[in-house]
């Protein structure tokens, strides 16, 4: 029994080391959601892919998808903090305080969060700003629209929804002044059903330009059966819409991954908290398509200047919702308030739920 | 040649002890023939997810945190199946006793002294108490199907905490994210053995709440009462117990222990309220109420079971690249199984057509 047993174990461990190859680094990833999800979980597995790439057999990669926020997630981080991992990547909001709670545990361990706003000497958070490309994606949308009004298709009222919203009023502003959008709020990432509702709605509401800050093509679908244009969201959609997607936010976590990793393994990691935009190539447009060149040049022009910093897309005068202002002329929104952001600007046609 | 399931005389005791044992080891077939088909040595996979969580301090910690709300609200509905009323709804009273629980801290966070955590647990037992009396009014009154209310109900509790975290109870320090403040310290239900893991006062909670309802089960007359009502609710009749009292009680006693449950995972793992508190743990607690044979004391054995597929499912994932939805399909097996199993206390598999006894397993 107990030669069966050791024999047991000693088998176990073989397997195990058999899937553990000479690598000296290891890099673990928490999901929220399933790694084939086509959108946010997606994108972040195609960044893990990426850095295992680059650093060839020196580093080994390992994910757990699906956790649920709460309890679960605790025990999947600590999991991973004693199963050897050097580096931890909690990819959602949700994670923030059990990641936190496990970083104080495990000191040696280095941990990133995704998406959230608090940090420890091991725990640094990123983001990346996806409202510089809702700017872009608004100047475009007041070109293409005949009507003058989009439609939006949002999950949650949380910041980071709200400035896309706002972002995109205000690049749309630019083109033309009296530029209106029509928010639909779906409370959920990724229903396509819902989603797929709420696209017609909005479509049946007179919008011919249609976007979304959920997860699913199904919005994407709906714009190509109506002869509408959209946007695609966290990943090129334009499979899905050929001739319908204008261009895409997409989420490229790879290159982040790769320099974070790097930092870790020489000995320079520090506790930070970044938040990258478009010339850090956390986040990259898919191609302008379905479009005359004109608007793609402005589009491009728009892009540049956002990289370059000449453009910050919320930059003043800009006024909220209400009609007072916000910001004064030249005035730019500092990170603070924008991570916190819970009002609207002037010319979005929704009251924003409190 | 045919099979025949013949009713058996007497329910046979031997196989009604054995079947969830043998439900478990049909289980570990299915289950091994499912990892093989991936590739998977099998016998690596088990290790890895029925053996490798029980070896490590931590992780029966993690063990305890994970089985003491399926225990809770298996005890709770062994009771309600017992008398035959069919409470599918604990998520909900699971939902409600947290929200009401969590009101003190999250409402009076300034309220912090040695009454606010037995309040919060109190006033969590009263919520799921009273939430699961919704049904049981309406069968009683309006002879409505406790299956469906109970069950639509889940869907209104979780949208009301939807809505309370999003709304008037969001973090006012929480950048607009959908999460209640985190809850003072007297409001936290402590750890019991903290220097070795996260394990808390809800396990404890659990098995007070099996040994109690054993007891009054098998000692008490409200326990007769309630078995005489289930078997037969005309002999119930008879002996004077009156059935709607016994629909009130059930459900009463269920919702108030998936309220505890609730509030107790609210205070001990969490420390706040978000949009989604349970991974379904109202449901998963009906497969360890029928695994544990409805007997609270085999529901503590089941919900440890079922805590272990989970945290199995996950180093499983981990180890060995396992996909999460494997747990799912662990446990839809074992409910599979043991209700398959269930069948052979009260029939006996016959022959007929005069085939040899070969033959007849080849076709099993």
């Amino acid at each position: 029994m107990k030669r069966s047993l050791s024999v047991l174990i000693a088998s176990v461990a073989l397997a195990l080391a058999g899937n553990v190859t000479a690598a000296d680094f290891k890099a673990c990833f928490v999901y929220v959601g399933s790694k084939t999800d086509g959108g946010w979980t997606q994108a972040h597995d195609i960044g893990r892919l990426e850095a295992e790439k680059h650093f060839g057999g020196k580093v080994e990669t390992v994910f757990v998808e699906n956790i649920a926020e709460g309890p679960d997630a605790d025990r999947a981080i600590e999991r991973f903090a004693r199963s050897g991992c050097d580096i931890i990547f909690t990819t959602s909001f949700g994670f923030m305080d059990p990641t936190l709670k496990v970083a104080k545990k495990f000191r040696k361990v280095k941990f990133e969060h995704a998406t959230g706003y608090k940090t420890a000497d091991n725990l640094t958070s990123y983001n990346s700003r996806f409202y510089e490309g809702r700017y872009i994606q608004g100047q475009i949308a007041a070109k293409m629209s005949k009507q003058g009004v989009a439609g939006y298709i949002a999950s949650f009222p949380i910041p980071e929804v709200v400035q896309g919203i706002n972002a995109f009023v205000l690049g749309a502003q630019t083109v033309n002044p009296d530029f209106k959008l029509k928010v639909v709020w779906v409370n959920t990432w990724f229903d396509a059903g819902k989603e797929a509702d709420a696209a017609k709605a909005l479509i049946d509401q007179g919008v011919d330009i249609l976007t979304q800050h959920t997860d699913s093509t199904a919005p994407m679908q709906v714009a190509a059966e109506r002869g509408i244009h959209a946007f695609g969201q966290a990943s090129d959609m334009i499979a899905a819409g050929p001739k319908t997607q204008l261009t895409a936010i997409i989420d490229t976590w790879g290159a982040y991954y790769i320099k974070r990793i790097e930092a870790a393994m020489n000995g320079t990691w520090k506790s930070q908290s970044t938040w990258d935009g478009l010339v850090d190539g956390i986040l990259t447009m898919a191609p302008y398509t379905n479009m005359p060149d004109d608007v793609k040049a402005m589009a491009m022009n728009t892009e540049a200047k956002i990289r370059s910093g000449d453009l910050a897309p919320f930059t003043g005068p800009i006024n909220k919702q209400d009609g007072t202002p916000w910001l004064k002329a030249g005035e730019r929104a500092d990170d603070g308030t924008l991570l916190g952001l819970n009002f609207y600007v002037q010319g979005v046609d929704d009251k924003l739920p409190q | 040649m045919q099979l025949a399931l013949v009713r058996r005389q007497y329910p046979s005791r031997v196989l009604s002890v054995f079947t969830p044992f043998i439900a478990f080891g049909l289980t570990l077939l299915a289950g091994s023939i499912m990892f093989a088909a991936q590739g998977l040595d099998p016998l690596v996979t088990l290790y890895t997810y029925f053996v490798e969580p029980l070896i490590e301090t931590w992780s029966l910690h993690e063990l305890a945190i994970k089985a003491a709300p399926l225990i809770l609200i298996g005890v709770g509905l062994s009771v309600c199946f017992l008398s035959n009323n069919w409470n599918i709804g604990a998520e909900g009273q699971f939902v409600v006793g947290a929200i009401t629980g969590s009101a003190l801290p999250v409402l009076w966070p300034d309220f912090a002294n040695f009454a606010t955590l037995p309040l919060m647990l109190l006033f969590g037992v009263l919520g799921g108490c009273a939430y699961a009396c919704i049904p049981a009014l309406l069968k009683t009154r309006f002879n409505t199907n406790e299956i469906l209310t109970s069950l639509m109900l889940v869907y209104v509790a979780q949208l009301l905490l939807d809505w309370l975290v999003r709304g008037p109870w969001r973090n006012p320090e929480g950048f607009n994210f959908p999460e209640t403040r985190i809850f003072n310290d007297a409001a936290i239900l402590p750890e019991l053995f903290s220097e070795y893991g996260r394990a808390n006062w809800g396990i404890v909670f659990a098995l007070v709440a099996a040994i109690g309802v054993w007891l009054m089960l098998r000692k008490t007359l409200k326990g007769f009462e309630v078995q005489v009502v289930g078997a037969s609710p005309r002999a119930g009749r008879f002996a004077g117990f009156s059935s709607s009292r016994m629909v009130f009680f059930a459900f009463g006693l269920s919702g108030a222990l998936a309220g505890l449950a609730g509030i107790a995972e609210v205070a001990g793992a969490s420390g706040q309220l978000r949009p989604v508190i349970s991974p379904g743990y109202g449901f998963t607690a009906i497969i360890v109420a029928f695994l544990g044979r409805l007997n609270p004391l085999g529901i503590v054995a089941a919900g440890l079971v079922l805590a272990l597929t989970y945290l199995g499912g996950e180093a499983a994932q981990i180890a060995l690249g396992l996909s999460d939805k494997v747990v799912r399909v662990f446990q839809g097996m074992l409910l599979f199984f043991v209700l398959a199993t269930d069948t052979l206390i009260h029939y006996q598999v016959r022959v007929t057509g005069g085939t040899t006894a070969g033959d007849s397993r080849g076709d099993r």
